[in-house]
């Protein structure tokens, strides 16, 4: 059994040049935007806007600017699946068509997915759409095929800044908690890691280090598990067939009984 | 700066449109329809058998209806099979702890029960010359069993939509733990609802009929206090419903649950009309409930 892989994601060296985006494109053979003729956003750089069923990669660009533009950072991140360890796709998923691999991340089979959507609604991140040409629920697979056949996925092999790193979880880990301390000796106090521990889901198998709140990226600072509710939502449900259920039986049994006696006078 | 009441916030949506709102609809007047027909089948007085009889026609077209929209709705509607029997191994699929898996068995059961009772309605009532359906029509102990599991099974098909909107990880539908329990309250309304509607008026129908006022009374009122409830559990996320949402929902309360209670108490209004308005107002409350429940989590 191999060891669990995964992605560390260092958004302080990325330079936005989504070339993360395009290698995942090309590798997976997904098809472009509305043929090719995608219209620009008008939201900085990112004409990719989200992940979606067709976008497995986005590198998201914010840019936090004063008003008059003199002062200011980009903050750029290179947003995909995030292989949880406890994933709520997976756990929905009412085909079985979730599965989880030997490399310990999560994949969707196409040819088993009918395209309920119900993966797309538990997902904490937002990350799984239909990809329109399969009518199917798609995400990054972290190139499983690649993995399968000894190579690395094809966005952290395009990443020219390593700001998209693969390897095993433990080494993954080790070498971000470096990078965090290296940053805070440099001055830049706010690093920190998102999902690189037991305590989000499980721990996320693609992590990221980050320099502001993770709802500044569009990231959930407190993802949950959908069945969180399922316990209390089940008890509420059958408390209200209960109390139906009592409405119903008063109101015809009296009205039974009462013919009844009127029948036996 | 993003500041977001909830984590909740960062899901995306599943799109799911006027198919899976119509299939909350139909399926609510499947399972309630079924479980009010029973309650008559199990309790009732014999004069009151043609509304049981209504209950089962009615059930059993809504579960055909839900089925089809539930099957339109997937991405690959041929891989409808996909929900019960694992295409990869063709074993049976089920997970105990995903409300959509359950709930395609559910649907499916209760599909199979609500036509024995169907046909054991038909036979009754002498539309189906079947002699091996005397065996499903009332009375029996046959036609009591398939009663008790059937509306058993209705009542998870009304209530287990909300559990499953609950069991995600969007913005309100999973923001509060009341939503099953608000459609099954309202599963019994509308269904009550429809009954009264559709009922033939006659003198020995009249007083089952008085009873399905009242149930229909009590469960609007009880929807109200439900939603209400709602709200309140919702805590800061119900900033999502500050918009054409809320509005709706207000015209919900209104139209759907005060305007019929008043209706319901207030005989006089409208005349021999008074009760049938109501019932429609209902109606139509609980529909617009439905969609205003899924599209506004979609729209965040």
């Amino acid at each position: 059994m191999p060891e669990p892989m995964g992605f560390y994601t260092d958004t302080t060296v990325c330079i936005g040049c989504k070339a993360c985006e395009v290698a995942c494109k090309e590798w997976n053979q997904l098809p472009s935007t509305n043929g090719g003729r995608n219209t620009l956003s008008g939201d900085s750089y990112d004409n990719t806007r989200r992940l979606d069923g067709i976008h497995w990669r986005h590198v998201k660009f914010i840019e936090q600017f004063t008003e008059d533009r003199k002062d200011g950072r980009w903050l750029l991140m290179s947003d995909v699946c995030k292989h949880c360890v406890q994933a709520a796709c997976l756990e929905v998923c009412p085909t079985g068509a979730i599965v989880r691999t030997e490399f310990d991340t999560v994949v969707i089979q196409s040819d088993a997915c009918n395209g309920c959507r119900d993966c797309i609604s538990a997902c904490p991140f937002g990350v799984i759409e239909v990809n329109p040409a399969s009518g199917t629920a798609q995400k990054c697979t972290l190139c499983y095929d690649r993995m399968q056949g000894g190579m690395e996925p094809a966005c952290s092999k395009a990443c020219p800044t390593q700001s998209i790193q693969f390897g095993t979880i433990s080494q993954l880990r080790e070498r971000a908690q470096k990078r965090v301390e290296q940053l805070h000796q440099a001055g830049e106090q706010r690093a920190y890691l998102y999902g690189a521990d037991d305590k989000m889901l499980g721990g996320l198998n693609s992590f990221y280090l980050l320099v502001d709140k993770p709802e500044v990226y569009g990231l959930p600072p407190d993802p949950k598990m959908p069945t969180r509710n399922l316990a209390s939502a089940s008890w509420f449900s059958v408390l209200g067939a209960v109390l139906v259920g009592l409405v119903g039986l008063f109101n015809f049994r009296n009205r039974g009984a009462r013919l009844r006696e009127e029948g036996r006078q | 700066m993003i500041e977001v009441p909830s984590s909740t916030f960062m899901s995306a949506a599943p799109d799911w449109g006027w198919y899976i709102a119509l299939y909350f609809f139909f399926g609510g007047l499947a399972g309630g329809c079924y479980f009010l027909a029973a309650l008559i089948d199990l309790v009732g007085h014999p004069d009151d058998r043609p509304l049981a009889r209504l209950g089962y026609y009615i059930a059993f077209p809504c579960v055909v209806i839900s089925a089809l929209l539930l099957t339109l709705d997937l991405g690959q509607p041929l891989r409808f099979w996909h929900m019960l029997v694992e295409s990869n191994t063709y074993r049976p699929m089920f997970k105990p702890w995903s409300p959509m898996s359950v709930g395609s068995w559910a649907l499916l059961i209760f599909g199979f029960f609500s036509l024995l009772s169907f046909i054991g309605a038909l036979v009754e009532d002498n539309r189906l010359d079947w002699p091996a359906g005397r065996s499903i029509r009332r009375p029996g102990a046959l036609s009591r069993l398939i009663a008790v599991i059937g509306g058993l099974f209705g009542f998870y098909v009304a209530g287990y939509t909300g559990v499953l909107l609950a069991v995600t990880n969007r913005p309100i539908w999973s923001d509060t733990p009341l939503l099953g329990l608000l459609f099954v309250v309202s599963a019994a309304s509308i269904s009550a609802a429809l009954m009264i509607l559709l009922a033939r008026k006659t003198i020995s129908t009249a007083p089952g009929l008085e009873s399905l006022h009242r149930i229909d009374a009590w469960v609007v009122a009880l929807e109200l206090l439900v939603l209400i409830a709602l709200m309140i559990t919702l805590g800061p996320v119900f900033r999502a419903w500050l918009n054409v949402w809320g509005l709706l929902l207000l015209l919900v309360i209104i139209i759907g649950m005060l305007v019929p209670l008043a209706l319901y108490f207030r005989r006089g209004w409208l005349g021999d009309r008074n009760t049938q308005t109501a019932a429609a107002l209902v109606l139509l409350g609980g529909f617009i409930l439905r969609v205003v429940i899924i599209f506004s989590a979609q729209s965040v």
